[in-house]
C-alpha cells in the first residue's frame, strides 16, 4: 500500500512534466520510428556508460508515450471508436517490436564488450513491448486475458502489473480485474497442475518394467506442468504445485521403492543447493552497497508495520475462525501465526525481480527487504514449545480410541453428520475411478493396513538390529531351545506372522523375537497389535455410504464385524435381562477363550479379514462350485474363500500377480487354497463390480435400515424365552438374519438367498454361536458343509502344506488337535508370506521353522 | 420438523435444560427434533430399541455401551432431558465457561466430567473400579479379530499394569484420570454442536 502510494505520487509528478513534454514527445516518437536502429545502437552505447541514467529518461519517454496513447484512446473511445484505436495500437505496437528486434540484432553485431548492455537492452525491450501490450489489455476487454497471463505470480504479479500500467492509470474496475485475472491466473494454473498429476499418475501405472525411468517421468511431467502453465501465463509455481499434491498419492503408490527414494533425495537436494544459492545471494547483495539504497524511515516503518498489519490479518481471521472451531485457535497461535511468514527467501527473490525502471524505489525496497528478512530469520524471540514426539502408552492408545468411537456414536446420536459429506463424495469417487484409472492394478487393491505393516516392519528391523547387532546371531544359535516363546507366547507368534507379512527383512527379525527379555519390543509389538488392530472410528475411517457400492476394503471388514458382534450382543442381551448381561457375556468369553472350536473359527476369521476383499466375493461364486467347497475348503473360512474364487478366474490371471507376489512359482493351484487366495482380492475386485451387498450394506443404507431395523427389532422382542444356551441363542436369532438378508436379496439382481447367507457366513464374525446363525436359511446343504467342515479339517491340513513348494512344509496337523493354535497358524503364516511379501518365498524355510517350534 | 418440535417444547422446559447443560436455544430444539425423529414410539421417551435403530450404531464397536450410558441404572427410558444430560458430556468446553463455573457446581462438559463419562463405560459394575475383564471387554469390542484371546489379554495385563499405582490389579478412576492426565480431553471428548 505505501508502495503504492509513493509510487503514485512520483507518477503525477510524471505526468504533469509530460504535459509540457508532449509536443516534444511527438516528435521524439517519429524520430524513433525512423531511426530505430540508430536508436538501438546509441542505446546500447549509452547502457554501457551510463545505463542508470538512461534507464531513467527512457523510461520517462516510454511513460510519456504511453500515457499519451491512453489518453488517446481514452478519447477515441468516447468518440465511439475503440475499434479502430485498437487496430491502430496493434499495429503500431507491431512495428515497434519490429523495430526494436532489429535494434536488437544490430546491437548483436557489436562486440563482445557488449554482450551484458545488449542482454539487458532485450529484456528491457522486451518489457516494454509487454508493458502495452498489458497497457492495452487493462484496457480492453478482449486482450484481457493476454494482460493476465502476463501476471503469473499471483498477487505479485497483478500489483506489479498495476506498476506498469502506473497508478494514475489504475481505475477502479482495473482493481476488480486485478482480482479476477489473480482468480484466473490461479485456478487456471490449478487446473493444468491437475491434468498432468492424472497424466503422471497414469503413466506411471506401466512403469513397471522400467523402474529406471519412473523418477524421469515424475520430474519431466512436473516440469512439464510447469511449462505448460508457463506457456499460457498461468501460475506455473501453481500447476507445478498441484501436480504433486495429485499425483502423489498415486505416483507413490505405483513407483518402486528405490525410485521414491530417488525423487525424494533428489528433491531434497534440489532444493537445499536452491535455499543456500538464494541466500548467498541474500548475503552477498547485502554487502553490495550498490544493490539498495538505505531510508531509515521506510525500513524502520515496514518492520513495524508488517508485524502490525500481519497481526491484525492473523487475529481478525482467526476470530472468525474461532467460531467454528471446536478447538480454538489460542493466543499463543496467533502470535506464531502472524510473526511467520513469507519474508524469507521469496520476498527477496520477488524484489530483487522487480523492474528498476518502473519501480525506482527498488533500491530501497530491497534495503528494506533484506532488513526484514534477516530481522525474522535472526530474532526468533518466539519460544515455541518444542513438539513432545512422545509415544502414547498403551493406556491412551486404547482410552482414546475409545473416546473416538464414543464421540462418533455420540454424533450419531445427535444426529450431526455430514461435516464430511463432500470429502466423502470424493473419496468415493477416488476409489471408484480414479484408483482404477491411476493405480497399477496390484496397487489398489491392497489394503492399507498391509503398507503400513510393511513400514513398522522395517523399522522395527532397523531399530531391532541397532539395538544389537549380534542379537541376530545368537538369537539363532539359541534358537533350538526356544524357552522365551513360553513368555509371551502368542504375541512372539502374531508378531511373527506380521513380520512375515512385511518383508524379508523380518525373518530374522523374527529370530530375534524369541530372545528372551526384549522388553522394548513386547511394548512395540503391543502397540503394533493394537495401532493395527483397533477398530477405527469412522470420523477417521470414513465411510461411504452408497446404496449399489460398498467399497471393500478394511472399513467393510470391520464394519461386518462390529456389526456381527453387536448383534450377537442385543440378540443376548434381550435373551437375558438387562442387569444380568455383562455377567453373561463374561461367561461366554471364558466358553469362547476355551473351546477349541470356536478358536478354529476365529483362525480362519484372521485370514480372511486380512484381505478383506474377499468375504464379498464368495457370494459370487460360491454357488458354482458348492461341492469343490465342501470337498476341500472349510478349512475355515479363508480357504473357503479362496476356492470359491479361484475356480472361476482363469489361471493364467492369478498366477501372474502371484509370481509378481511371490519368488515361488505356483503349483498344482487346486491343492493349495490359500496361496491361491493371494492374488484374488485384486484379481476378483478388477474384473467384476464386487457384488457386495451384504449384511452390512442393507444395514448401513438408511432407508432400508428402517425397514429392516424393524424387522430385527421386532424379531427380537418375539424371543422372550429366558436365557438359553448360545446355541439355542443363535436358533432363536436367525428369524432376524433372515429377516435381514432378506432385505439384502432383492437389491443385486443376480442375488440368490443362498449367495446372501454364503456372504453372512464369510462375513460373519467368529462367533459361538456363528455357524447356526448363518444356516438355517439355506438349511441343509450348508448344514451338510458345516459337519462336513469339521471332518475335513484334518484332511485340508494335510492337503494344505504342499503349496509352498520352496518353503519348508509345516508339519502336518494331528487329526486331533488340529485345532490348537501353534498348529494352525503355520499354514496361516505361509499364507500370509505368500500373500505380501514378495522376497520372502525364498528365505520362507528359515522363517517358518520357529513357528511351527 | 425443526418449528414441531419446537413447539412441543416448552420455553420454560429449554430454560431448565439451558441452564442445567449449558446447551443454546437453538442448539435445544434442533437436538429436540431429532430426540422426536428418533423417537418411533412417539411417547417422549427414548427405549433402548430407539437407539439401536440408528444405523451406524450398530457399526461402531462401542455403540451398545453408549447406548447403555445414556439409560440410568435399571431405567428402560430415557427421556428428552436424560437425553440431554448425557449429551452436555461432549459440549466442548467454552473459554469463559472455564472461569465462569469454577466457584458453581462443575459443569456437566468439565474435564472430569467427560472422563468420567468414558470411564462409566467401561466399568460396567460401577464398583469405580475397571477390572480387568471389564477392560477384556471392551478391548474386545475395539479391536478386530485379528488378535487372539491370549493376546488381548496380555494388551490388557500390560494396560493395567501401566496404570495401577495401588496394585489392586484394576484401574480406579483416579487411576485412569492420572493415565490420561496428558491426553487432551477436553478436545478428543468434544463434539461440535450445531448453533
Amino acid at each position: 500500500m505505501r508502495r503504492e502510494s509513493r509510487k503514485r505520487g512520483g507518477r503525477k509528478r510524471e505526468r504533469k512534466r509530460k504535459k509540457y513534454v508532449r509536443r516534444e514527445e511527438e516528435r521524439q516518437r517519429e524520430r524513433e520510428r525512423g531511426k530505430e536502429r540508430e536508436r538501438g545502437k546509441e542505446r546500447d552505447r549509452e547502457r554501457k556508460g551510463e545505463r542508470r541514467g538512461e534507464r531513467e529518461t527512457g523510461e520517462r519517454r516510454r511513460e510519456r508515450r504511453e500515457e499519451e496513447r491512453k489518453k488517446e484512446e481514452e478519447e477515441e473511445r468516447e468518440k465511439g471508436e475503440k475499434e479502430r484505436a485498437k487496430e491502430r495500437e496493434k499495429k503500431r505496437e507491431k512495428k515497434r517490436e519490429e523495430e526494436r528486434r532489429e535494434g536488437e540484432k544490430n546491437g548483436r553485431r557489436e562486440g563482445e564488450e557488449r554482450q551484458k548492455a545488449r542482454e539487458k537492452g532485450k529484456i528491457e525491450n522486451r518489457e516494454g513491448w509487454r508493458e502495452r501490450r498489458k497497457r492495452q489489455g487493462e484496457k480492453e476487454s478482449e486482450t484481457e486475458r493476454e494482460g493476465e497471463r502476463e501476471r503469473k505470480r499471483g498477487l505479485y504479479k497483478v500489483y506489479i502489473s498495476f506498476v506498469e500500467v502506473g497508478p494514475a492509470n489504475v481505475q477502479t474496475a482495473d482493481y476488480f480485474k486485478g482480482v479476477a485475472s489473480f482468480l484466473i491466473v490461479s485456478v487456471g494454473g490449478t487446473l493444468v497442475g491437475l491434468v498432468f498429476a492424472v497424466i503422471l499418475g497414469f503413466i506411471t501405472r506401466f512403469t513397471k518394467k522400467v523402474r529406471i525411468i519412473e523418477p524421469l517421468f515424475v520430474f519431466l511431467l512436473v516440469y512439464l506442468a510447469y511449462l505448460t502453465a508457463e506457456l499460457f501465463s498461468l501460475s506455473a509455481i501453481l500447476s507445478m504445485t498441484f501436480c504433486g499434491i495429485g499425483a502423489n498419492k498415486y505416483v507413490e503408490a505405483n513407483i518402486s521403492q528405490k525410485s521414491r527414494t530417488t525423487v525424494k533425495y533428489t528433491m531434497k537436494t534440489l532444493a537445499s543447493i536452491a535455499e543456500t544459492i538464494i541466500f548467498i545471494f541474500l548475503g552477498i547483495s547485502a554487502v553490495d552497497k550498490s544493490k539498495w539504497a538505505w531510508d531509515t524511515g521506510l525500513v524502520s516503518c515496514t518492520l513495524v508495520f508488517i508485524l502490525i498489519f500481519r497481526a491484525v490479518g492473523v487475529v481478525g481471521q482467526t476470530w472468525v475462525l474461532n467460531r467454528f472451531r471446536l478447538v480454538p485457535l489460542d493466543k499463543i497461535d496467533q502470535v506464531v501465526m502472524s510473526y511467520g511468514g513469507l519474508r524469507g527467501a521469496v520476498a527477496f527473490a520477488l524484489v530483487v525481480l522487480l523492474d528498476g525502471k518502473q519501480v525506482r524505489a527498488k533500491d530501497y525496497f530491497v534495503a528494506t527487504t533484506i532488513v526484514v528478512v534477516f530481522f525474522t530469520v535472526m530474532f526468533q524471540w518466539l519460544k515455541v514449545p518444542r513438539s513432545t514426539s512422545r509415544k502414547p502408552t498403551i493406556n491412551e492408545e486404547i482410552h482414546e480410541r475409545a473416546f473416538d468411537h464414543i464421540l462418533t456414536a455420540v454424533e450419531d446420536i445427535a444426529g450431526l453428520q455430514g461435516y464430511h459429506h463432500w470429502r466423502d463424495k470424493w473419496e468415493q469417487f477416488d476409489k471408484n475411478y480414479l484408483s482404477k484409472l491411476l493405480l497399477r492394478k496390484s496397487v489398489y487393491r491392497k489394503s492399507e493396513l498391509w503398507e503400513a505393516y510393511q513400514k513398522i516392519n522395517i523399522r522395527d528391523a532397523i531399530s531391532v538390529i541397532d539395538q544389537g547387532g549380534n542379537v541376530l546371531t545368537s538369537a539363532r544359535l539359541s534358537l533350538p531351545s526356544m524357552a522365551s516363546r513360553a513368555s509371551f507366547p502368542e504375541f512372539t507368534n502374531v508378531t511373527n506372522y506380521l513380520r512375515e507379512n512385511g518383508s524379508g527383512v523380518c525373518l530374522d527379525l523374527q529370530v530375534i523375537d524369541n530372545v528372551p527379555g526384549a522388553k522394548v519390543e513386547e511394548d512395540m509389538e503391543t502397540h503394533h497389535v493394537l495401532a493395527g488392530n483397533l477398530y477405527k472410528p469412522r470420523r477417521r475411517y470414513q465411510s461411504h455410504y452408497s446404496r449399489h457400492f460398498m467399497p471393500l476394503g478394511e472399513k467393510e471388514r470391520q464394519d461386518r464385524e462390529v456389526f456381527q458382534r453387536n448383534m450377537k450382543y442385543r440378540m443376548e442381551s434381550s435373551k437375558s435381562t438387562r442387569h444380568k448381561r455383562h455377567k453373561k457375556e463374561r461367561s461366554i468369553k471364558k466358553r469362547r477363550g476355551s473351546d477349541p472350536k470356536e478358536e478354529s473359527a476365529e483362525k480362519p476369521r484372521r485370514n480372511v479379514s486380512w484381505h478383506d476383499k474377499e468375504p464379498v466375493l464368495v457370494p459370487v461364486d460360491s454357488e458354482d462350485d458348492k461341492a469343490e467347497h465342501s470337498e476341500k475348503e472349510d478349512d475355515e473360512g479363508i480357504t473357503f474363500v479362496a476356492r470359491k474364487i479361484e475356480t472361476p478366474k482363469p489361471r493364467p490371471k492369478s498366477v501372474p500377480s502371484a509370481v509378481e507376489g511371490s519368488s515361488s512359482p505356483l503349483a498344482s493351484p487346486p491343492s493349495r487354497p490359500p496361496s491361491v487366495d493371494v492374488p484374488l482380492p485384486w484379481k476378483g475386485g478388477v474384473g467384476s463390480p464386487p457384488p457386495c451387498v451384504s449384511v452390512e450394506a442393507t444395514k448401513i443404507i438408511p432407508v432400508d435400515l428402517q425397514q429392516a431395523w424393524n424387522q430385527s427389532i421386532s424379531s427380537l422382542e418375539s424371543i422372550s424365552s429366558p436365557p438359553a444356551p448360545p446355541t439355542a441363542a443363535a436358533d432363536a436369532v436367525h428369524p432376524r438374519v433372515s429377516a435381514l438378508s432378506r432385505i439384502g436379496t432383492p437389491r443385486p439382481a443376480s442375488y440368490t438367498p443362498s449367495s446372501t447367507s454364503s456372504a453372512f457366513f464369510t462375513t460373519s464374525s467368529t462367533q459361538l454361536v456363528h455357524g447356526s446363525f448363518l444356516f438355517p436359511e439355506k438349511s441343509p446343504k450348508e448344514e451338510e458343509e458345516e459337519e462336513s467342515f469339521h471332518e475335513l479339517q484334518p484332511l485340508m491340513s494335510t492337503l494344505k502344506p504342499p503349496p509352498p513348494p520352496a518353503a519348508v512344509p509345516p508339519p502336518p496337523p494331528p487329526p486331533g488337535s488340529a485345532h490348537s493354535q501353534a498348529r494352525r497358524k503355520n499354514p496361516r503364516v505361509f499364507l500370509r508370506s505368500l500373500v505380501s511379501a514378495p522376497p520372502a518365498g525364498s528365505t520362507e524355510p528359515r522363517s517358518r521353522g520357529p513357528t511351527q517350534l | 420438523m425443526g418449528s414441531r418440535a419446537s413447539t412441543l417444547l416448552r420455553e420454560e422446559e429449554i430454560e431448565e435444560i439451558k441452564k442445567e447443560t449449558g446447551f443454546s436455544h437453538s442448539q435445544i430444539t434442533r437436538l429436540y427434533s431429532r430426540f422426536t425423529s428418533l423417537d418411533k414410539g412417539e411417547n417422549g421417551t427414548l427405549s433402548r430399541e430407539d437407539f439401536q435403530r440408528i444405523p451406524e450404531l450398530a457399526i461402531n464397536p462401542l455403540g451398545d455401551r453408549i447406548i447403555n450410558a445414556f439409560f440410568t441404572e435399571g431405567e428402560d427410558q430415557v427421556n428428552f432431558r436424560g437425553f440431554m444430560r448425557t449429551l452436555a458430556h461432549f459440549r466442548p468446553i467454552e473459554d469463559n465457561e472455564k472461569n465462569k463455573n469454577a466457584a458453581s457446581t462443575e459443569p456437566l462438559n468439565s474435564r472430569a466430567n467427560k472422563l468420567l463419562f468414558a470411564f462409566q463405560l467401561y466399568d460396567l459394575d460401577r464398583d469405580d473400579k475397571i477390572s480387568r475383564d471389564e477392560l477384556l471387554q471392551v478391548l474386545r469390542m475395539m479391536v478386530g479379530v485379528n488378535i487372539s484371546d491370549e493376546q488381548l489379554g496380555s494388551i490388557a495385563d500390560r494396560t493395567i499394569q501401566e496404570a495401577d499405582t495401588n496394585g489392586d490389579n484394576s484401574i480406579s478412576f483416579s487411576e485412569f484420570t492420572k493415565v490420561l492426565e496428558k491426553v487432551d480431553v477436553e478436545q478428543k471428548m468434544s463434539i461440535r454442536f450445531l448453533h
